[in-house]
């Protein structure tokens, strides 16, 4: 699935990154522990975080991540964003709580 | 031979990652194996995020060879008291403030050793730490 069609589905706020709207999701990875994040995840997932900070965007562009997605209506900060026009990493956004969405995107993603 | 030299200070989260992206961006230009290139990028990583989270100040070289990349990663800082527990995953000495942030997982170092072909970690409590990784293609 895009991350285009996951943002409508899902009603998801894009915040950043719109060129890499047309990424392909191959899974997800879900967690606020970075070194865990640059361990365990894989290509093409999707990372549901409430980290807001540049630094996960570095992260999602050096694992090539498909996008990142902040929950709990969390917004990212300026530097966030800025890094993320410049990788065309999208960084989105969803009032749903963290349990809610892994949900929702388990669903959409592997049902 | 192609070498690569990066500063990190201690703290600055915002330009620590730089290193790792641009020399992913250099062995993408190579044409190096995507598999070697992650690995790569990985350590190194981590490597410069430990300087920024918990030394002065550092300076990190990346060489690529012929069918070796070796990275050198060297910052003057607190140093290490006991590398065996540093290097188990969990330990980690992180302040609150970089804890927040999600680092202080304890898995940096367990990090660099699963995804570099060799890791080597030198250290003097109170005047630095040297890092040294090689990875093979
Ligand atoms: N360059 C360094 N200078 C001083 N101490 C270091 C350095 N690198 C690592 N350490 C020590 O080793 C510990 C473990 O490092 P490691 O990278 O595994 O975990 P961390 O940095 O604490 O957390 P994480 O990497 O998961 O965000 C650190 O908490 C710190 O005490
Ligand atoms: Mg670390």
């Amino acid at each position: 699935m895009k991350v285009s069609e996951l943002v409508k589905e899902l009603n998801l706020v894009v915040f950043s990154g719109e060129e890499g709207l047309n990424r392909e999701i191959r899974g997800g990875y879900v967690s606020d522990l970075l070194s865990d994040v640059m361990g365990n995840a894989t290509e093409g997932e999707i990372w549901i975080t409430l980290q807001t900070h540049r630094n996960v965007v570095a992260i999602a562009s050096l694992k090539e991540l498909a996008c990142v997605l902040l929950v709990s209506s969390l917004k990212p900060e300026q530097g966030t964003i800025d890094h993320s026009n410049s990788e065309g990493i999208p960084v989105l956004g969803t009032t749903c709580s963290t349990f809610e969405i892994a949900g929702l995107l388990y669903q959409k993603i592997k049902g | 031979m192609i070498e690569l030299k990066f500063h990190i200070s201690g703290g600055d989260f915002d330009t620590a990652g730089t290193a790792s992206s641009e020399t992913k961006k250099i062995l993408k230009q190579l044409n190096i194996d995507s598999k070697v290139i992650k690995r790569t990028v990985v350590a190194l990583y981590e490597g410069e995020v430990n300087i920024a989270a918990h030394a002065w100040k550092g300076e990190v070289a990346v060489t690529v060879k012929d069918h070796q990349i070796v990275a050198l990663l060297k910052d003057e800082g607190p140093g290490i008291a006991d590398i065996n527990m540093a290097m188990l995953e969990g330990f980690s000495t992180a302040s609150p403030k970089v804890r927040e942030m999600g680092f202080g997982a304890g898995m940096g170092l367990p990090n660099m050793k699963k995804n570099a072909d060799l890791l080597e970690v030198e250290s003097t409590p109170g005047v630095g730490t040297t890092v040294r990784m090689s990875f093979d293609f």
